[in-house]
């Protein structure tokens, strides 16, 4: 049996990668890959007649294996299936760390799955509180009932945006800039930030095109999102190097912090730092630049 | 648990193992082929035959094809054939009772 700490609400989840929990031979050594997050799927990687099956698999794995500081997180199957509360147990009493809503379109869909948690928490005596919960947006309506969604618990680590579905409903297909998504991304993220959680972008299910992607992971970056859920490990390294800070960004972040603090001290407000205008408003995401340098390891010091 | 009808758990992909359970004559007959047969037949078969315990079957013939699968596997492909050969796969599983 390998206890697992409890989990963080929010710790560093650049890249989240499916795999399917029906197949031992992918879930047995998931954590080798250095990803910040495993999303194994009882959903739509599973077959209708293997559900049973795929929870069985799960639970031995969860209470087996040793995935190390690898976040282990489940998506369940959807509210309008017969599985979804069995899903529930099986997460519950394995240990994971977080589960995630399929099409979630509602603050009510999560609070009905939060509830079927919590009786969970109480049968199996895991610790009032530990399973984390973050939601699938698939369709229009969830996208834009997603601040609701994002404030129903304060189990909620973060949303993330499921591009098939979503498309679906739309009846729009994928493009290179991003397009047909722009708006749908757009305020997903704002309803993340204005509720305080994570935001995850959706799969880029072409593998062979290597340009497309890291240009999809630079606009994701560019939107702001926390990370992206991925199909494949060879799509892992491309955003753990195009979400850290550059060694610039990194220094120039220090400094920034470093004045701030001066400056303030000496009761100056607004100053300058290498020619730019900095006040109080810069001063989150110079800190955020440093942690994240620090979770990434490319920064060592204690500024923040 | 009682065996009540021929279930199958399981594939024959690298990794894993294909259980199926029949009811049995008052006894467990196990039969096994596996591609780690010499290293580890003795412990695949005591794998199983604990995890039969666990679920209170005294009674089945089960034969499983293994393909290299780990002990965590194997308990998962051998509860789920029993589980599927009561009807009692699909939900209240005993998670962490007679399942663990």
């Amino acid at each position: 049996m390998i206890p697992r700490p409890k989990p963080e609400r929010f710790r560093l989840r650049r890249t989240m990668i499916f795999m399917s929990a029906q197949k031992p031979g992918l879930i047995k050594d998931a954590y080798i890959y250095g990803v910040d997050s495993i999303m194994l799927d009882l959903e739509d990687a599973v077959a209708e007649n293997q559900k049973d099956a795929a929870r069985f698999s799960l639970y031995h794995a969860l209470k087996t294996i040793d995935y190390g500081d690898t976040e282990v997180i489940v998506r369940i199957n959807g509210l309008d299936t017969p599985h979804w509360q069995e899903d529930i147990r099986v997460c519950v009493a394995g240990g994971a760390d977080g589960i995630r809503i399929a099409k979630c379109e509602s603050a009510q869909d999560v609070k009905t799955v939060e509830a079927a948690v919590e009786a969970a928490e109480k049968e199996f005596g895991v610790e009032a509180g530990r399973t984390l919960l973050m939601a699938a947006l698939e369709s229009p309506k969830g996208i834009l009932n997603a601040y609701e969604i994002c404030s129903a618990s304060d189990r909620m680590f973060g949303v993330a945006i499921s591009g098939g579905d979503f498309r679906k409903c739309m009846q729009t297909k994928p493009t290179p800039d991003g397009i047909d998504m722009l708006v749908a991304r757009g305020q997903m993220i704002m309803a993340a930030r204005a509720a305080g959680v994570q935001c995850f972008d959706t799969v880029f299910t072409n593998l062979d095109d290597m340009a497309g992607y890291e240009a999809e992971v630079r606009q994701n970056k560019a939107m702001g999102f926390d990370g992206k859920s991925l199909i494949n490990p060879k799509q892992i390294r491309l955003v753990h190097e195009i979400f850290a800070p550059t060694e610039k960004e990194i220094m120039q972040a220090e400094k920034i912090v470093r004045a701030y603090r001066e400056q303030s001290a000496a009761g100056v407000g607004v100053f300058t730092v290498d020619g730019k205008m900095i006040d109080i408003a810069f001063i989150p995401g110079a800190e955020r630049t440093l942690k994240l340098a620090r979770a990434c390891g490319l920064w060592e010091g204690n500024l923040v | 648990m009682i065996i009540q009808k021929p279930a199958v758990a399981g594939t024959v992909e690298s990794s894993d193992a294909l259980v199926s359970v029949e009811p049995g004559e008052g006894k467990i007959e196990l039969t096994l082929t596996s591609s780690v047969m010499n290293q580890y037949g003795r412990q695949i078969k005591e794998t199983v035959m604990e995890t039969l315990k666990r679920l209170g079957v005294d009674s089945v013939k089960i034969n499983i094809v293994d393909k290299g699968a780990l002990d965590c596997t194997l308990k998962a492909r051998v509860e789920c054939a029993v589980f599927r050969s009561c009807d009692a796969s699909e939900k209240d599983i005993p998670w962490g009772g007679a399942v663990s």
